[in-house]
């Protein structure tokens, strides 16, 4: 159940790996729609690639953020909360090494949503956000209603959920989403994962390539 | 006078044969220790604590600080088993972030994690022994009533 969606990917992935003979480009992940136009009297067949919605959510300084906040240049979202007592501290500490690699280079983003609507207000995130050692606006730690963070969560593929017997009350999957200007997920790694971070930091570069 | 440094000899001899196996024995004890609570310290501790104990940043304290460990040796188990909060120092900085209680683990199971903590990371504490961990449980349980 909760691997479906990201096994999902990673099949269309490779399918769409098969594809391109060149290691040098990333795949678009997710669900995709063949569309049929009619353009001049012939009839064209386009590809509608998976994307991240429009979305609006209170970051770490109170500010409402938007998609916008994240044009002109890739990012980097996941999903964890301050409190999480199991793979948070993985995820941040190795999204962390990547924040510090790109630091000042505004075109990586980093996006963190807090997945704990109840507790994590904007103060806590910034709290949290200054002790990991966050000091400036590339790296956004958000919140939102419920609804709009599980339905965000929904769209980057990854696993969240309420759950009382999980540690801290939470269950979700510590992945990192890597996301194109255009919004697409262009690769997905195991936060908690040493090489599959070597693999994002290698992507990364691919993907920065595509817009030089 | 000859036997008398012929015993004498004989005495430091043994005194030194139990007193090296003995610290010998201790050794293999404190080694043992840690390598169980090293198993201990990647399940429950390493995510907060770090590989090397290095901590991460301003939320999660290193325990690379042996001042901090030594002078707080008798309440470690206590703070392994109920969590802790509140401001502390640690190499020269303040951390407030709460740790979580571990009520699951075994007195046993602590004592192999000190050890392992307090022998690795540039500390040098000795083994914690059972009755070390159980006298000082039984002391913040005491405080709490
Ligand atoms: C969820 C993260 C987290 C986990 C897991 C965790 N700790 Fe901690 N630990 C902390 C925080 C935060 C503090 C500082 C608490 C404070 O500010 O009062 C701390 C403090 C400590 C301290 C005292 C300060 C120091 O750094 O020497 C020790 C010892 C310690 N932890 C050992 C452990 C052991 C052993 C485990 C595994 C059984 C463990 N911790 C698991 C977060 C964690």
């Amino acid at each position: 159940m909760r691997i479906a969606p990201l096994v999902g990917a990673c099949l269309l992935g490779l399918m769409a790996g098969c594809k391109q003979k060149s290691h040098n480009s990333l795949p678009i992940l997710g669900h995709r729609e063949p569309v049929t136009k009619v353009i001049d009297g012939n009839t064209v067949t386009d590809t509608l690639y998976h994307s991240i919605p429009d979305f609006q959510l209170l970051n770490q300084d109170s500010v409402l953020i938007d998609n916008h906040t994240f044009d002109n240049g890739v990012y980097i979202a996941n999903f964890f909360f301050t409190h999480c007592p199991s793979i948070c501290p993985i995820m941040q500490r190795n999204l962390l090494k990547v924040y510090e690699k790109y630091k000042g280079d505004e075109r990586v983003r980093f996006l963190s949503h807090s997945i704990d609507f109840r507790h994590d207000s904007p103060a806590v995130l910034k709290t949290y956000a200054e002790k990991l050692g966050v000091t400036n606006d590339q790296w956004q730690f958000v919140t939102g209603s419920k609804a709009d963070i599980y339905n965000l969560s929904d769209s980057y593929m990854v696993y969240t959920k309420e759950d009382s017997s999980a540690p801290g009350g939470y269950d979700h999957s510590g992945h990192f989403l890597l996301v194109d200007q255009d919004k697409h997920i262009r690769g997905a790694y195991d936060g908690t994962d040493d090489t599959q971070i070597q693999l994002l930091f290698d992507d990364l570069e691919i993907l920065l390539k595509e817009y030089e | 006078m000859r036997n008398h440094y012929l015993y004498t000899c004989a005495a430091l001899l043994s005194l030194y044969l139990v007193f090296h196996s003995c610290q010998h024995e201790q050794a293999i004890r404190t080694a043992q220790y840690a390598v169980n609570g090293q198993k201990l310290y990647v399940a429950n501790c390493q995510n907060c604590h770090g590989t090397k104990g290095e901590g991460l940043g301003g939320l999660y304290p290193p325990l690379t600080d042996s001042l901090f460990l030594n002078t707080h040796r008798e309440q470690l188990a206590c703070m392994v088993k109920n969590g802790l909060s509140g401001p502390i120092e640690v190499n020269g900085q303040v951390f407030d972030t709460e740790m979580p209680a571990n009520p699951a683990l075994a007195p046993i199971e602590i004592a192999y994690l000190l050890t392992y903590i307090g022998n690795s990371f540039g500390n040098t504490m000795g083994i914690f022994s059972l009755e070390e961990i159980q006298a000082a449980l039984a002391a913040c349980e005491a405080d709490n009533r």
